[in-house]
């Protein structure tokens, strides 16, 4: 049986164009709206599937507002069996403060007599890309930890990991308890079903507060890259253009030969 | 991608299935050098349309709505792209049972076949429906769904063919040039183009795009939820798009409709989630689509879980995924109807939106019609966008409608119900004394008018069973008994009667009979001091409006016309004067109230008042001029429609108030009585066989078939005159008849009284068809207390129309036997108007 926590963050959808906030601080999310990352909701995904694996169970954890109740929710609608909502200001936080606050629980439950074997985390959130929290946890903990990694499977007490590297494919064997940042790519994430979306109603959220004094950001400012320029390639007009339309669904993979 | 031409003859701005069907039809209309434009690419380029679930439910209880959704189909049908699935409307409670009934009612009088069936039949087409949830369903087997998307590209390739549209997508509205009150030009990010006509049909976006015109399309962007539930195994195994029937669970206001392997679920329930156009993010910054928007999770679990109870087994499978979810926006209203036509405030600037894709070939064909012929074959009255006076077009008053109505999307609405939202916009100047008498208020164009005074209740016992109460709470609701009793009282002694909503206007300068003369039937060209109460017709010889003109100079007529339509009504008279301003339409609604004085002792009232003479003599029946009323003077014109001796007195607003008072005090010695438009709008009328616009006379009534014809037709010309002539040298297809209710007991022994809309049928119970095809429905019910009876108007087959004939009136699926007792506009009482004389 393995206990696994995932955690997640309530970030802006960005598939769209992204517009920043008057201050600069922030993503302007009003027409897109709030989501998890890719990376997270492969995160979500394997949570639930390592946790059925084993008979154990999956814990959704955030640290932010109460308006991160609607991933949190999202989460168990998925499948995650039961949710932890560290209250805090999210601006305020910086990805130290985020692994510290999220140690903390971990430890308090602990000493509670819940320990979590595997804390999943994705890579970079996707709205400020810190690329921190993974790894700051795993120092919080004591813990070994992965970055980049795809897939994660269970062998007795061992975790094996998965992702890809420079060379191809890496694979790693970790000893339980682990910290592993987790990459889209190898998993397909699930989405909720109807009685999925009934059950995570019904699942109570622990919100706890925080007793972190947040170090805050260090963040000064959010810039937008200057925009790529977009290159439209005119396969041909009408029927001609068929035999480059299907060349171009091999290439991508759309369809094999 | 085509460029911009320097100029167009035509500009339609939206290539959704609104503006595709639009350019199709002026270009069969015989229209060339039409350029169309969308700031989207082809063929979604995402408003409404390319987000819709597609589905057409024919039967409506508004005819026009229902006319255009039927020529919609025809057309999706033409098309090859209109799939039939079949429909069921569920009840869950007896409540909605009834109204399901009168669905039926609707179903029948504009000839739709449908049936009410029980959850056994309902479960014998779509199995997976718990039968145990529903109570019955209304079953319409004409519904289906549409590839709308397909149909506007098919339309836009149909009018390039022939040569008369040039496409430009991705191409966005940047202004639009007016230059003395004609549209001149279209401003856009691709190049301007000259155009003297410009049709806005862009859905969402037309509030934002008509501003930049200086014009008014008062719509919100409103969200409308909807899931996609999928792939469910039982869906999976079926061929094509879509096999099993479309649920709409009316209770719950949501609806379910298979698409492939999917089960579409959209709601109308949750609360009402409105945006501004100004708003709505462009096509970079959205994720989908510009009107697909983030969906809200949290709105949607309720109807989440109502669709779970009538669908359990594939809504409840944990392998089919909601894959799928939109907050969707779409347009809505503040009263729900379409906005379609010329606006009001810029010659050459139309409006086409607000519609649904089951109106949108036909709201296409008909627009098109309109701007091509002056007058759409489907009448649009109630969807002219010139029909909003000034405080219906501002965003509090669009958000306050919108809100309140979102939820009555697939709601049971009475037919008297009343807006409760962002009322008492206009008070009239007595409407304080009003309050004094318990006035229970319903609103016109915004007026608050009185439908009758609690203060006359105590008249019910002195008129005891002849109010002719009403058992069933369904027929009394927006109805008291206190109605009849004024109308008696009113009949008996005098009844006192506000009319400030009526819209006022004159048409004032040295051309103004000819202008007035060419715009009415009858002869406007009278002496001063006479009125005049006539129809106005369109081109086709169909009504536009009935009202009445006072001739106050040799070049002033003042005309007076119903608030509902008034501003409709000054577009038409104001778009007809001549060009050189040798005749002009100033408004007069806000400067003048109207008080009705009306009933055997209304001269002794009067009298009390005034020292001028207001003899029959001195003061004859069609005759107005000014008269010292106390200290005031006030245009008192001898006209009636209550069918009694009487006055509409007009004074300045804000004197109105003290004639209002003068005329209580006199009247009180007399027994006159505060009269609601409960008595005005139905019970005086009706008993009286008057017609009213917007009921009886509408675009497709003649005044032969509404049994008004004069024996003469002045010689000068007038708008529609041609067609006037032909209808009366033809026999008419359809004759206007009124008739009572013999008997209103129903199968429970409650007695049931008709409100409207109803079909009328054989006396068994048969058929009966017009010859325009139509089938007979009420266009208004109504008591007539002094005659003891139930009165329904109806405009039946010739045969039919003939005084004494038995037939039946079909009233929440039971019949009620009715005769016809007037074939003709001859009044049911005081058939040869002795009262009006006095």
């Amino acid at each position: 049986m393995v206990n696994v926590m995932v955690c997640i963050k309530r970030v802006p959808e960005t598939s769209g164009q992204i517009l920043l906030s008057d201050d600069a601080q922030s993503i302007d999310a009003r027409h897109v709206g709030y989501t998890l990352s890719s990376h997270e909701e492969c995160a979500v995904e394997l949570a639930i599937q390592i946790a059925k694996a084993t008979d154990g169970e999956s814990t959704v954890l955030t640290v932010g507002s109460q308006d991160a109740v609607e991933q949190v929710r999202n989460a168990l609608a998925v499948g995650c069996s039961a949710a932890v909502l560290v209250e805090a200001d999210p601006a305020a936080y910086g990805p130290a403060d985020v692994a510290q606050a999220i140690a903390q629980v971990v430890r308090a439950r602990e000493a509670a007599g819940t320990s979590y074997d595997v804390i999943l985390v994705g890579n970079d959130a996707a709205d400020t890309g810190d690329f921190q929290v993974g790894v700051r946890l795993a120092y919080a903990l004591g813990r070994p930890v992965l970055t980049g990694i795809s897939t994660v499977e269970m062998s007795g007490d061992t975790a094996i990991a998965k992702g890809k590297g420079p060379e191809g494919t890496e694979v790693f064997e970790i000893p339980l308890p682990v910290v592993i940042a987790i990459q889209e790519g190898g998993i397909e994430p699930r989405y909720p079903s109807i009685p999925g979306r009934m059950k995570a109603k019904r699942i109570p959220i622990d919100t706890v507060s925080s007793p972190i004094e947040p170090a805050g950001t260090g963040r000064v400012r959010l810039e937008l890259p200057p925009a790529q320029p977009s290159v439209v390639e005119v396969l041909g007009e009408g029927p001609e253009a068929a035999p480059a339309v299907v060349e171009l669904l091999y290439r991508l993979g759309v369809v094999t030969k | 991608m085509a460029a911009l031409p320097p100029s167009a003859r035509a500009v339609v701005i939206g290539a959704g299935i609104v503006g595709n069907s639009l350019v199709y039809h002026l270009a069969r209309l015989g229209w060339s050098d039409i350029v169309q434009i969308d700031k989207g690419a082809l063929p979604n380029p995402g408003g409404s349309t390319g987000h819709a679930s597609n589905f057409i439910f024919p039967v409506d209880h508004s005819r026009e709505i229902t006319d255009l959704t039927l020529d919609s189909v025809k057309q999706y049908m033409e098309m090859g792209v209109f799939t039939q699935s079949g429909g069921f409307e569920v009840a869950r409670t007896e409540e909605r049972m009834e109204e399901l009934r009168r669905r039926m009612s609707s179903a029948k009088a504009w000839g739709i076949e449908s049936e009410l069936v029980t959850p056994e039949q309902v479960v014998e087409t779509v199995p997976f429906l718990d039968p145990s949830a529903i109570v019955g369903a209304f079953w319409t087997p004409s519904v289906g769904v549409v590839d709308s998307l397909r149909a506007g590209t098919i339309m836009r390739e149909r009018a390039l063919e022939l040569g008369a549209l040039r496409v430009v997508s991705s191409v966005e509205v940047t202004g639009l040039d007016v230059e003395e009150g004609q549209i001149r030009r279209v401003r856009t990010s691709g190049g301007d183009v000259e155009a003297e006509t410009v049709v806005i049909a862009c859905g969402v976006w037309s509030p934002k795009v008509a501003k930049m015109a200086g014009a008014h399309i008062p719509l919100t962007p409103a969200v409308h939820q909807m899931i996609s539930v999928g792939p469910v195994p039982v869906l999976a195994q079926q061929d094509g798009e879509i096999t099993f029937p479309i649920v709409r669970d009316m209770d719950t206001f949501c609806y379910e409709r298979q698409h492939g392997a999917d089960m579409e679920v959209g709601s109308y329930a949750h609360r009402p989630i409105l945006h501004d156009p100004e708003d709505i993010p462009s096509i970079e910054q959205a994720k989908l689509s510009p009107t697909e928007m983030p969906f809200t999770a949290e709105d949607f679990d309720q109807q989440l879980e109502e669709a779970l109870e009538l669908m359990p087994d594939i809504l409840g499978d944990e392998q089919a995924e909601i894959r799928y979810a939109i907050n969707g926006l779409l347009s809505l209203t503040p009263d729900g109807a379409p906005l379609l036509g010329e606006t009001p405030e810029v010659k050459g600037l139309w409006s086409a939106a607000a519609v649904w894709i089951k109106e949108g070939p036909g709201v296409g064909r008909a627009v098109a019609e309109w701007m091509t012929n002056g007058l759409p074959e489907i009448d649009l009255a109630h969807s002219d966008i010139a029909r909003f006076y000034p405080h219906q077009q501002t965003r509090g008053h669009i958000r306050a409608r919108t809100s309140e109505a979102f939820n009555k999307t697939y709601g049971i609405v009475h037919p008297g119900e009343q807006y409760q939202s962002d009322r008492c916009q206009r008070l009239a100047p007595m409407h304080a004394s009003q309050q004094d008498m318990g006035a229970v208020f319903i609103e016109a164009a915004g007026w608050e008018r009185p439908l009758w005074y609690a203060c006359n209740d105590g008249l019910l016992e002195e008129y005891g069973a002849a109010v002719m109460p009403r058992e069933h709470e369904w027929d009394s609701r927006w109805w008291s008994p206190t109605i009849n009793a004024e109308h008696l009282a009113m009949r008996d002694r005098a009844g006192i009667i506000d009319l400030s909503a009526f819209a006022i206007f004159d048409v004032v300068g040295p051309d103004a009979t000819d202008a007035v003369q060419s715009i009415v039937v009858a002869q406007a060209d009278v002496a001063l001091g006479r009125v005049i109460y006539t129809p106005v017709l369109d081109g086709r010889g169909g009504f536009r409006s009935d009202l009445t003109v006072m001739r106050l100079a040799h070049d002033r007529f003042r005309v007076v016309t119903g608030g509902a339509h008034g501003m409709v009504d000054r577009k038409w008279f104001a778009d007809r004067m001549p060009k050189d301003g040798t005749a002009s339409v100033v408004d007069l609604t806000s400067a003048y109230t109207t008080i009705g004085l009306w009933g055997p002792r209304a001269r002794d009232i009067l009298g009390e008042l005034t020292r001028d003479d207001i003899s029959h003599e001195g003061f004859g029946f069609g005759s107005c001029r000014d008269i010292e009323v106390d200290s005031m003077s006030v245009l008192a014109s001898r006209i009636s429609y209550v069918g009694e001796l009487g006055w509409e007195l007009h004074a300045p607003i804000e004197q109105g108030a003290r004639l209002w008072s003068l005329l209580h005090e006199a009247g009180a010695t007399h027994g006159a009585v505060p009269v609601g438009i409960g008595v005005y709008g139905t019970t005086g009328r009706i008993e009286k066989s008057y017609r009213a616009f917007g009921f009886e006379l509408d675009a497709e009534r003649s005044i032969v078939e509404a049994g008004m014809p004069r024996p003469k037709v002045k010689s000068v010309d007038f708008v529609g005159r041609e067609a006037y002539l032909k209808q009366r040298a033809e026999d008419p297809k359809a004759v206007l008849c009124t008739m009572a209710v013999d008997d209103h007991t129903s199968a429970t022994g409650v007695k049931r009284y008709m409100l409207g809309g109803e079909p009328i049928l054989t006396s068994d119970g048969g058929v009966l068809t017009d010859d325009h095809g139509h089938r007979p429905y009420v266009t208004t019910a109504g008591s007539a207390p002094s005659l003891g009876k139930h009165l329904l108007m109806a405009y039946l087959p010739p045969s039919e129309a003939v005084v004494g004939n038995e037939l039946s009136v079909s009233y929440m699926e039971e019949r009620y036997p009715v005769t016809v007792a007037a074939a003709d506009a001859t009044p049911v009482f005081d058939p040869d108007n002795d009262r009006i004389r006095g």
